[in-house]
This record gives C-alpha cells, structure tokens and sequence, in this order.
C-alpha cells in the first residue's frame, strides 16, 4: 500500500498521514470531529441516566436527599478535585507536545494516569463504604430509620432510597467504567509519546485522547452535585 | 357484517360513532389523497414514457407549489388533530356519577367487582345507557382493556390506577381483549362486555350477594386499625377522611393535590410520599399487607364517604355498615 | 491479475473485488466497498432468519385456535421476528450496504472517512448477530421486541440479558456507521462538491446518521438499566419498589421512535436517485427534498409518546404529542409530492429499479396515510396495540424501505458486481412484491380496526377470513423475495458485464468503472456541475441507447 502511495504522489509527508485523506490538516479535522460526534453520543448515553435520576429525584425529594447525605461528601469532592487537576495535567501535555517538550508531556501524561488512578482508588473506598453500609442495592440493603434532612420526625422510604442508590451505582459505575477506558487511552498515548510519535505539527491523537478525558471529568462534575449535594447544610 | 368476514367492527357505545366518524373522515381524505397520487404517477408514468426525441424539461422547482402542498395538508392535518383531540378528551373524562366497577388485571384473566359488590371473571355485566367507569390496577405486568366494540382502551399498570369509561348504548355480547402483550396467555386473557336492558341488569344485579364494595372497604378499615387514627373528628392522628375525595389538599411542602383514586391508594401504600398539611407522618405502609381487591375496596370506602347524607366512620367496636342508599348512583 | 491477450472475453481489470483473494483480505479490509458487501451477506442472512419467524406466524394464524405451535413459542417467534427484523436487518440495511458502498464515490472520495472504524461496526454487528443467534437457539425471548417492563424485568425467564446485549452491540455498529458517515460528508467531500451539489441520497444519510448517533445510546443505556434491573432486581422500573413502567416506555420510545426514521430516509434517498436517473431530470424542489430530510430527523425526536397514548400519559401530554406527530407528517409528505412532480415532463423508463420506485411511491403513501389516522387521538384509541398499528409500520417498512433497498440494489448492482441482472426477471419480482405485499399486509388494516389485537396467537373465529388473505400474500411476498436473490446470484456468475454507467445516470459514483478499484478515482475529481444535471448528460449520449438486460 506504501509502495502504491509515492508512486501516486511522489511526495512525502509525516507517515501518519492515512492514504485516504488529501492533506493532514483534512485528517486532523475530521478526527477531531469524529471526536466530538463521539461524545455527543455519550451525552445521551448518560443522558438517558441523568433524566431517569432527575425525574425519581423530584418524585421522592426527601428519601433521595435523605440517602445523598449517607454518601462521603468529602470524598466526592476529593474526587472532583483529582480529576480538575488531571484535566490541567492533560492540556499541559498537549502545550508540551505544541511545544517540542517531550520530556514534559510524558510527565503529564504519567500524572494523568496517576489522578486517574486516584480517582478510582477514592471511589474504591466510597464503594466499600456503601458495601458495609448495606447501601448496595439488592438482598440486603438495608435503610431503616434514617430520617429525612429538615424532617428529624420522618424517616425516609427505603424502596425509594434503593431506586437512589441503584441510580447512584450505576451512573457512578458507568462513569468509572469510562475512567478505567480513558486510563488505557492514555496508557498507549503514553507509549507513543514516549516512541517520539508526537510533534508540534502532529499530536493528533493527543488532543482527541484530551477530548474524551475532559468529558468524562465533565460528567463527573455533573454527577457530583446532583448525587452527592441534595439539600446539604453546613 | 358478514359473521365471518367482518369489515365492521360491532357499534355498541356513544363513542363508537364518534370514533366511526373520524375514521371514516380520514379514510376519505387518506382515499382521496391516495387516489390523487396514483392517477398522477400512473398518468406521468404513462403520458411521458420515453419516446426518441424528446427530452425531458429541467424544471427546478416552484416555491408557491412547496408552499401550497405544505400548507394545506397542514391545515388538514391541524383539523384531524383537532377533532382526534376533542374524541379523546371526551373519551378520557369520565362523566360525573358514573357508576364505578374496579377492575384488577392478573396474568391471565380480568377481576372485576361493581360498586355494588357483585363481582365478575373476564365477563362485565353493564345497563345500556349508564356511564360506567372502570377503575382499574394490575397485580403484575401492565395489560389493557380493550372492547372493540365500543372503541374504548385503556393500558392498565401495576401500582396505579388507570381509568376509563364508557355508555353502552346496544344490548349484546362484545368482546374484551387484553390489547398490551403480558405474556405466555397474552392472547387467551379474553373475556366479555355483556350489555343488558336495565330490567334485566337490575335482575341480574340482585343476585349478588356480597354487599357493596363500599361496605366491604369499611369493614377493612375498621380491621387494619384505620379508624384510630382517621376519626371522623378533629383529635385524629390522621386527616379525617370525611368529603376528602375529589377535593384539593394541602400537602406538609407547600404542594396543592387532588386527592383522586390514585392519591388515596398511594396514600395507604406509600403514606410517606406526600403528608398532609397539619399533620405528622407517623402512618405506617400497608403495600404487602392489602391486596388489589381489598385497596379497591378501601378505596370506594373513602369515596363513599364523600357523598352527602354519608355517616362518617365509626368506631372500631361498631357494627359492620349497612349498603349506603342506592340513591348515590346515578338515576 | 491476469492480462488476457485477444480473446472474446475482455481484459478482467482490477478492481476491488479481484484485487486480492484470500478470506483475511476480506476480513482484515478497509475498503468501504468490501465492507458493504460484508455487511450485505450479513444482514440478507438476517432478513431470511426473520422471514422465517413470519412464515411461521403467518403459518400459525391461519387458524383461530393455537395449534401449530405453543403459546410461549408463538410469543418467542413475532419477539424474535422484530428484533431480528429491525436491529439485525433494517436498521443496518441501507446505510450498511449502499452508504457504506456509496457514499464515498458520491462525493469523491476515496473511503470514508474512518475505514478502520467502519470494519469494526461490521465486527461489533457480526457480535452482535452471534450473541443474538446463540440467545435465539438456546431459548430465545417472549418479551415482544418493545421488552416492556415489568414483564421484561420480573415476569419473564426468558434471556433478555443476552438479547439486549446482543442489541446493545449491535447499537454502538449503527452508532459508529453515522458518526463516519457525518464526518465524512462533512470533511471528505471533493473541491466542488457544495452541499447543494450533494445527491439526496446524501443529505438522506446524513439525516439518518444523526438520528443514529443521538437516539441509539439513549436504547443502550435503557438495555444497560433493564439488565441490571434484571439481575440486582433494582426497582428503578418496578413499581413495587416505586419505580415507574412508564419511564421505561419514554426512554425506550425516544430511541425506538427516530429508530423509524432511519429505517425510511435513507430508503427515501434511493428513491430520489432512482426517479432522477429513470425520469432523466432533476428532482423537483432538490432544497425542499433535502430540508425535509433534515426536519423529519429532528421532529422525529420529538413524537415518541404517541406510541404511549393509552399507556396511562396524561391527557395533556398526550395531546402535544398528537400534535408534533402531524408536523413531523408534513415534510414525508412534501416528499411524496416533489418526487411525483418530478415525473411530469420527464421521460421515463420502467426498468426494475423504477418500478421500485413506483412501488415505494404508492404504498409509502398508503403507509403514511395511515400514520395520520395513528396520530390521531381520537382514533388511536381504538386502533393501537391491534393489526392496524401492524399493517402501518409494514407499509412503511417492507412497503418503504425494503422496496427502496432492492430499488437501489437493482439500480446499484451494475456497479456494485460489475454485472448486469436479467432485466425481466427483475420487472416480475418487482410486479410479484408490490401484489404479494398488498395482499399480505392491506386486509390487517380491516383486521385491526375490526379489533383484533396485536401478538395474539388465538383470535375469535370471525377473524379467520382475513387472516388466511394475509397468510396467502405473505406466500406470494416469499416468492418475491426469493427471485432476486436467485438472479443476482445467477448474475454474478452469468450476467452480461456491466459497463460503467449502464444507466447514463448522473452522479460521481458513475464515473467509476464498474466494478471500481479498491480506491474509487484514478483522479480526485473537481465538481463544477450540480446534481442531476440530466440534461448536460442527455445532450452529451443523443445518439446512445441505455443499455439494459
């Protein structure tokens, strides 16, 4: 195929350059795009989610304010700022990799996939919280007497704090389930950078890598007030 | 029409040439339309087959033709609507004093019980000429009750109430389909409307035996223990529930609802979900303690407590009630 | 390559089918065109599983009593019939085989724009299919392909997991076939090729791209919550844990509504091509035709309840619904009336691929038509959940979008195999189609509305006589199947070869050899001249006479 494509064009040009296209600017546009396309269908993948939560969070507002209040905050908002910071540490990559400074990116790079892994790891201890609290939906959840925030005389209902949890589980676990994907993205961006694939004029898979991170952090920033900040007081 | 070749189906309620109407309006329309297509494609077809010599004209478009083709099937497509919507709105309000029949779904067949207490298996007794609505719930997947014959459907869901109504306006025998794919005996959950003449039905009626449903509901309230909190006075732990159907209530955050079937028999199951104005929520749940029939009773308990010259709940020692006047039904 | 000295047989260029050989140079390929050929094995063996389960129903409703097979079979078989039918055949059906074949060459360009990505929707599909098949043989579904909850997720045994993964699968193929496909008319297109110079077929898929990629994951996630469902039994649909039935039928809707959508357009942009080139001019209001695929896209995002009339929405909901649902029926409309004005003053020819169109024209008609009595609340009381609603949607499938899919096989298969088919076997079977359809599909209109129900497998005795009318068609409809599959089979091996454009018709595609090389143009052609220009080409082939079989 190589041998094929001088012979039509006689010209050289950076080997990332895919035979279809005409021009690497053409090829940067349209992964771009593609990029984008993509997320705009994992905004109604999780859409979908959002709208059941958001529609259950209106029908049963104390029972979910109730079992927000049982999920660590603190933690939460932890996790916020980890994956803020490994958002920063992405865009630093791809300025180091405008920039001819490989060194750089690839720190980055690491300290991105380091956050990552943070993120994960502090969602592994929210998940065993849960666990022990028999907050996981299922045989034996268990939500007996816990009352609603500015209602001390009424307890919440526990079928419907199993529905928060269920959607909790499962909004929280599809976003993980994306992190753990974006960690093997940036686990082989990681390698090409380090294999000097990436220059000033080409870093493609870079910026859409960056493109898919920062949605998913933007999911999470949507994720975390709507489940963790129902009706909280200081 | 023809017995084994119906082109029509039965027409035995006041919707049913309402309906009959429409459809048949649209079938001239959709005819007409139809019509129009054909002759034009097949005379096109026709008049500029290819001939030697003659080329075909380049004709870009015309605007007042886009408009006009767009406009207008717009407007007619707005009156269907419209008259669709008028139908519809009619057939979804139940007239004010139907007489009530509930209605409990279960794979595979269809539990009915009149207000009167008379109760039936996939077979509806009904007066020509009443209003009758049809409260009805599931016990289990979602169904629907369906008679072609008086071009009435009604999805009927696990967990609320869903509610039609009909006037039989025909005495015969119609069909009752379950028209939302519940499984293995989807198909046999067929059962019958059997329309009489009012003599007939008030015969039929009186052999029944059980009590009206009402009376069955205020037994059961006085059994669960409803009574010592929901008093017929003010020292309640609970609202009274004296007149409380149909009437606005003011809920504990501020939100104005009707209290409907489907509020009274959330309330009994979810107590929790919405609290009165006033009052603490201390009402323990009954989902899992109630079945369908008897929350359907308890229900037309607490509607019956709404109609004037209705004495207000006794206390737990009392007597089980006697039927309340038959002048609460309609004529 | 073989390099023939004079001999009677011409020299066998290359091209992209004889480029390579070997079943890994079909498996491993990125050529859009292999891809499609890919897929058009794949999804014909589909519709032959689905066509099955209809024999079988048909078969069975013969009678009124349940006698040929049992209730909880029957109930597998029209579930299966619609899954198999819709995810599996329709939905992939022309955006697989003729975009994915096309839609490059329409533009002038050499692949799509991610052709890795494409094989890889075939592979995801090829997933898909195998999970399906292996749910299908090992106890399959009885869920009806709607899988309502809560019989979906607490009444059934059936395998719904694996059967929604299978679906969930086979999504994200027809995801990633529009999100390269918008990338690809947006990016790929040649200097010149405005996108007023797009053919319809063009602005059709684009349309359909954009439902697939916005609608699809909402279905997936709503698969993923009824999995889950299933087994942690959740209650986020069921109402004894205070879930809401209902909120899974508006989240299944939203998708399953467009859903139809991009089953028809793209069916609808063969039918502009095929009415173009068969009438030899341009299609009337070109911008009116494209804008109205574009509106039926986004309205259609914006009528999914009205499957839901009855289902126990509010009176005031389902009236908006009512009527969003009429506005959507406008631009379908505006449709029918441009390609019909597009006839007068042309000059037409009935080859086979014309008589699809004619086909798609009249009972696309009747089909919509009957969508207005659907959206019609007053009627739809009546007639929804019964045969009506089924003959509706047949009318738009098999009736629409089936008769445009072998109208553009017929149309494209020149191209696509470099041979000819046998033009008067193909005029029958479009003949022997549009009778068996009708026969098949029009006495469930009268079916419906004189009450039966949907997904009965037992009926009342007086609904006899139409149901063995429907069976009868349903036989003669086979027949018309099967003939093109027997033909274009047979033509492969002994069709006359085909020249490069046998149709003189307008289009890039046409300008390619028949069948092209593995990268379409020796040359990247420069557009100067706009769609359909018939005339240009007409005056330019006075004296040729088009050569058909």
């Amino acid at each position: 195929m190589a041998a094929v494509h001088s012979e039509a064009h006689g010209e050289t040009h950076n080997p990332a350059l895919l035979h279809h296209f005409a021009t690497e600017e053409q090829q940067r546009d349209a992964s771009s795009f593609g990029m984008w396309i993509f997320l705009a269908t994992e905004v109604m993948f999780f859409g979908g989610l959002f709208c059941a939560y958001l529609i259950y969070r209106r029908w049963y507002f104390g029972d979910f304010a109730a079992a927000s209040k049982s999920i660590d905050a603190f933690l939460g908002g932890t996790n916020t700022a980890v994956l803020i910071c490994s958002s920063l540490t992405v865009v630093l990559a791809i300025w180091a990799a405008q920039t001819a400074r490989r060194a750089l990116m690839i720190i980055m790079l690491l300290l991105t996939m380091l956050f990552g892994l943070a993120f994960l790891g502090i969602k592994a201890v929210e998940y065993k919280q849960k666990f022990d609290e028999h907050h996981v939906p299922g045989a034996s959840f268990s939500f007996e007497h816990e009352s609603i925030p500015g209602h001390p005389d009424q307890y919440a209902n526990p079928r419907h704090a199993q529905i928060f949890f269920a959607l909790y589980f499962v909004m929280t676990g599809l976003h993980a389930l994306h992190m753990i994907v974006g960690l093997g993205i940036f686990a082989w961006l990681l390698w090409m950078a380090w294999k000097g694939r990436f220059t000033p004029e080409y870093h493609t898979p870079l910026e859409i890598g960056g493109l898919y991170w920062h949605f998913v952090d933007i999911v999470w920033i949507y994720l975390f007030p709507l489940l963790y900040l129902i009706d909280r007081h200081p | 029409m023809f017995d084994n070749f119906p082109l029509w189906p039965d027409k035995a309620s006041t919707a049913a040439g309402n309906v009959d109407a429409l459809f048949i309006f649209l079938v001239i329309v959709s005819g007409m339309m139809t019509l129009l297509i054909f002759t034009a494609v097949v005379y096109f077809a026709a008049r500029y087959r290819r001939q030697q010599g003659v080329q075909a004209e380049q004709i870009e478009g015309s605007i007042p033709l886009e408009l006009t083709w767009s406009i207008i099937p717009l407007g007619v497509f707005m009156a269907i609507f419209f008259w669709g919507a008028v139908v519809y709105f009619k057939g979804r309000t139940p007239p004010r004093d139907s007489t009530e029949v509930y209605v409990v779904a279960k794979q595979w067949m269809w539990k009915l019980e009149h207000a009167e207490g008379q109760r039936e298996i996939n077979e509806l007794h009904v007066p020509v000429g009443r209003d009758v609505k049809l409260i009805m719930t599931s016990q289990d997947v979602i169904h629907s009750f369906y008679v072609p014959a008086f071009r009435m459907k009604q999805d009927v869901l696990p967990g609320r109430y869903t509610v039609a109504w009909f006037r039989a306006t025909k005495p015969g025998t119609y069909h009752l389909f379950c028209a939302e794919y519940c499984g293995t005996q989807h198909s046999g959950m067929i059962g019958s409307i059997v329309v009489q003449e009012p003599a007939q039905y008030e015969a039929w009626m009186s052999g029944g035996t059980t009590g009206p449903l009402s009376a069955t509901g205020e037994k059961i309230f006085a059994e669960l223990g409803c009574v010592t909190c929901h008093r017929s006075d003010t020292q309640g732990r609970g609202p009274n529930l004296q007149g409380v159907f149909g009437m606005p209530v003011q809920l504990e955050d501020g939100r104005m609802v009707t209290a409907d079937e489907n509020y009274l028999r959330e309330s009994i199951l979810d107590p929790g979900a919405k609290i009165v104005k006033g009052f603490k929520p201390v009402m323990p749940t009954f989902q899992g303690i109630v079945s369908e029939e008897q929350l359907n009773a308890l229900v037309a308990y607490v509607k019956s407590l709404s109609k004037p010259g209705t004495p207000g709940p006794k206390t737990a020692e009392a007597a089980p009630s006697k039927a309340p006047a038959k002048g609460s039904q309609v004529e | 390559m073989s390099m023939a000295t004079a001999t009677a047989q011409p020299v066998e260029r290359v091209n992209y089918l004889n480029k390579e050989y070997g079943v890994w140079s079909w498996l491993l390929t990125t050529d859009h065109k292999r891809i499609a050929l890919l897929y058009l094995l794949s999804i014909t063996f589909f519709f032959f599983i689905g066509g099955f389960f209809a024999l079988m129903i048909r078969l069975e409703l013969l009678t009124p009593a349940g006698d040929l097979v049992q209730a909880d079979t029957y109930n597998k078989l029209f579930t299966m019939h619609g899954m198999v039918m819709i995810f599996f055949f329709l939905i992939p059906s022309i955006p697989a085989v003729l975009g994915n074949f096309l839609v490059p060459m329409m533009i002038g360009a050499k692949d799509l724009a991610f052709p890795r990505v494409n094989l890889l929707s075939w592979y995801l599909y090829i997933i898909g299919a195998i999970m399906m098949l292996h749910c299908m043989l090992t106890g399959g579904v009885d869920t009806g392909w709607t899988f309502y909850t809560p019989f979906s997720t607490a009444f059934t045994n059936t395998k719904i997991v694996e059967a929604g993964l299978a679906i969930f699968i086979a999504g994200f193929s027809s995801i990633l076939t529009g999100l390269n496909f918008i990338v690809t008319i947006h990016r790929m297109r040649a200097p010149g090729m405005t996108w007023s110079r797009l053919p319809l077929f063009i602005w059709a898929h684009y349309a359909t791209s954009i439902i697939q990629i916005l609608g699809t994951p909402v279905v997936a996630i709503t698969i993923v919550l009824v999995a889950v469902e299933r087994t942690l039994h959740l209650g986020i649909f069921d109402p004894k844990l205070g879930g809401d039935p209902l909120l899974f039928q508006h989240l299944f809707w939203f998708y399953s509504h467009p859903a139809v959508y991009i089953m028809i357009l793209p069916s609808m942009g063969i039918v502009s091509e095929i009415i173009a080139c068969f009438a030899r001019k341009r299609i009337f209001g070109y911008s009116f035709v494209a804008i109205s695929s574009i509106s039926i896209a986004v309205f259609g995002f914006l009528v999914w309840a009205h499957h839901m009339f009855v289902a126990g929405i509010s009176v005031y909901a389902a009236l908006v619904f009512s009527l969003l649902s009429y506005s959507v029926a406008v631009p379908s409309a505006v449709k029918v009336f441009n390609w019909t004005a597009t006839l007068y003053k042309g000059s037409i020819r009935y080859d086979a691929p014309m008589l699809y169109a004619f086909g798609f024209l009249g009972l696309f008609t009747i089909g919509g038509l009957t969508g207005l009595f659907l959206a019609c609340l007053g009627i739809d009381v009546h007639v929804t959940d019964t045969y009506f609603v089924v003959a509706h949607f047949h009318y738009i499938m098999v009736g629409g979008a089936l008769m445009g899919y072998l109208g553009g096989m017929h149309f494209w298969w020149p191209k696509i195999s470099g041979k000819l088919y046998p033009e008067g076997w193909a005029r029958l079977a479009a003949l022997i189609v549009f009778i068996g359809f009708n026969l098949t599909f029009f006495p469930q209109f009268i079916l419906g509305y004189v009450g039966m129900p949907r997904r009965y497998y037992q009926y009342p005795q007086e609904f006899q006589v139409l149901n063995v009318l429907s069976t009868a068609g349903a036989t003669v409809l086979g027949v018309g199947y099967l003939l093109p599959m027997i033909y274009f089979l047979w033509s492969m091996r002994y069709g006359k070869p085909a020249p490069d454009n046998p149709w003189n018709a307008a289009g890039l595609e046409w300008k390619t050899p028949s069948p092209p090389t593995t990268y379409n143009f020796e040359e990247e052609p420069v557009v100067t001249w706009e769609a359909y220009n018939y005339d240009e080409i007409d005056a330019a082939h006075k004296e040729e006479v088009p050569v058909a079989g």
